[in-house]
């Protein structure tokens, strides 16, 4: 590992402007995925700021009545709030697929959302990898991709985002606060990440010292009818092969409202609003929770080791969806 | 181009209830601290990469991957390690009475990790947390059986496949301590 140093913010304010004005400044959450990387010698960052004990780890209602939650949240701490059990089961279920017991009593929830793809190229610097070294070529193509994606990549990059909590996130409409040097700022999930395209190596929107500080869930009543569903290829403690997040909202046997996100498919918690759109208004029955799976795969690219998971996909919304919708399938 | 600055930081460590001032490289994981610079070897250094729990031990009393955590990020945290979990006069924690009665170890390497991680994780079970196999998200306390040992363990690997008696002797030990709490 290459040497750094090593500061603890005071405040969020003096932290951002740390790393926005320091070149190889970066922050450190819980450090499960950076600490990782460093080890592998794939960040070599000069300054570390650590963010975990600023005032941002509580929860609380919002004046709409939805929850915002400090970026410092540990998982653990997220996943058994009552309010997000009760309120958004999705979430907690997602958060406790994920990692292990001891990873998410150390992961924070801005670290979660900013944690790197686990393709096995970006992970090893003997290797060429557009993200990690631009420019030096993608060998996943052609090599190993079985767990790589089959929406959203490009050319140069089929990294897929390897949370489980950002897709619950995604479903639910999140909105991501952001303090940036002299301003603060909001967008939604869909808006901090973004497709590689010829940019692989930027995962996000955000700039050297955009600090995330919270993300608000706004309220959606319906998301009490909301579940994750993990694939993977341990029964826990495995990344996703593929994954689904949804909330349903069924009224005299039509769909009245949905939310979908999947997640291990693509560059990014992937939200399926082709789908929710072919949802909306139908019959909520299995053909039509397929059909509407089937409409958001249309765009599927999938490679030779990676072509099972769009059936795959295909097989767990509509299990989901029926689970939700109070059939079996 | 790299900074010249110091890569290094006086840090004060509380393990097992004892102070330790140290000066250490900022690099030095917690892991490394405890079993090379104050000696506390056993915890085990597995893959260093958070994937085997052999390094486990309690930070603040939640159960934690000492190899992914920095000790100068550690400061000020109380940590408790597997030499930190019997009484002063030598008696066992139920979880290493547990461990012996059932012979839950062939090599015994990922043995102190497996230990302090079922100590974390049945404070967790005690307060409510749920797990992912736990029906409900809505109960109280979980129910203790061997599905959700199992699950709330994944983070534990154990090569010598001792997994029937860990299961086992954590399902003994959460007894215990749940009769010990009514009692």
């Amino acid at each position: 590992m290459q040497p750094f140093q090593y500061q603890r913010a005071a405040d969020a304010a003096g932290a951002v402007a740390t790393v926005a004005g320091t070149e190889g400044a970066v922050f450190l959450g819980g450090g499960t995925n950076l600490v990782d990387l460093m080890k592998l010698g794939v960040e070599t960052p000069d300054l570390l700021v650590d963010v975990t004990r600023l005032p941002m780890d509580g929860i609380q209602r919002t004046g709409e009545g939805g929850l915002l939650i400090g970026a410092g949240m540990r998982n653990s701490d997220l996943a058994v709030d009552p309010r997000v059990r009760a309120e958004y089961p999705v979430l907690s279920q997602a958060l406790l697929a994920g990692a292990s017991g001891q990873l998410r009593n150390m992961a924070t929830v801005g670290g979660n959302l900013l944690q790197r793809t686990r393709c096995l190229y970006f992970q090893d610097v003997t290797k060429p990898c557009n993200k990690r070294r631009p420019g030096s070529g993608c060998p996943a193509r052609t090599g190993d991709h079985r767990n790589l994606a089959i929406l959203g990549g490009s050319e140069h990059c089929i990294a897929t985002h390897p949370s489980d909590m950002a897709v619950a996130l995604a479903a639910l409409g999140a909105i991501v606060h952001v303090q940036g040097p002299g301003t603060a700022r909001t967008m939604g999930l869909d808006e901090l990440y973004r497709l590689p395209g010829d940019e692989p190596a930027r995962d996000t929107t955000l700039a050297r010292g955009d600090l995330i500080t919270a993300v608000e869930l706004p309220p959606l009543g319906f998301a009490r009818s909301s579940a994750y569903r993990k694939v993977r290829d341990r029964a826990s403690y495995a990344f996703a092969v593929t994954s689904v997040a949804a909330a349903l909202d069924v009224a005299d046997g039509q769909v009245r409202d949905v939310r979908l996100a999947l997640g291990a498919v693509a560059p990014v918690p992937w939200r399926a609003r082709r789908a929710e759109q072919a949802l909306l208004g139908r019959p909520a029955t299995a053909a039509a929770f397929r059909a509407a799976a089937d409409a958001e795969l249309a765009a599927a690219a999938p490679l030779r080791h990676n072509a099972f998971k769009a059936p795959l996909v295909s097989n767990v919304v509509t299990a989901v969806l029926s689970h939700l919708a109070g059939s079996t399938w | 181009m790299r900074t010249a600055k110091p890569a290094a930081s006086a840090v004060r460590l509380r393990v097992n209830g004892r102070t330790h001032a140290l000066t250490l490289d900022n690099r030095t994981t917690l892991l490394d601290a405890l079993r090379e610079t104050i000696g506390l070897t056993g915890s085990k250094k597995g893959c260093d990469h958070g994937q085997c729990g052999a390094c486990t031990v309690l930070v603040n009393g939640r159960r934690a991957n000492s190899c992914l955590l920095l000790a100068v990020a550690a400061g000020d945290a109380e940590i408790t390690t597997v030499e930190g979990l019997a009484s002063p006069d030598g008696t066992l924690h139920p979880l290493q009475r547990a461990f012996v009665e059932r012979d839950a170890l062939q090599c015994g390497y990922c043995t102190p990790g497996q230990i302090c991680s079922a100590a974390g994780m049945l404070a967790e079970a005690a307060a409510g947390w749920p797990s992912a196999v736990s029906s409900a998200l809505d109960g109280g306390p979980a129910e203790m059986d061997a599905a959700e040992v199992r699950e709330r363990m994944s983070g534990n690997l154990c090569r010598c496949g001792a997994y029937v008696n860990i299961v086992a002797a954590i399902l003994d030990a959460a007894a215990v301590t749940t009769d010990g709490e009514t009692a």
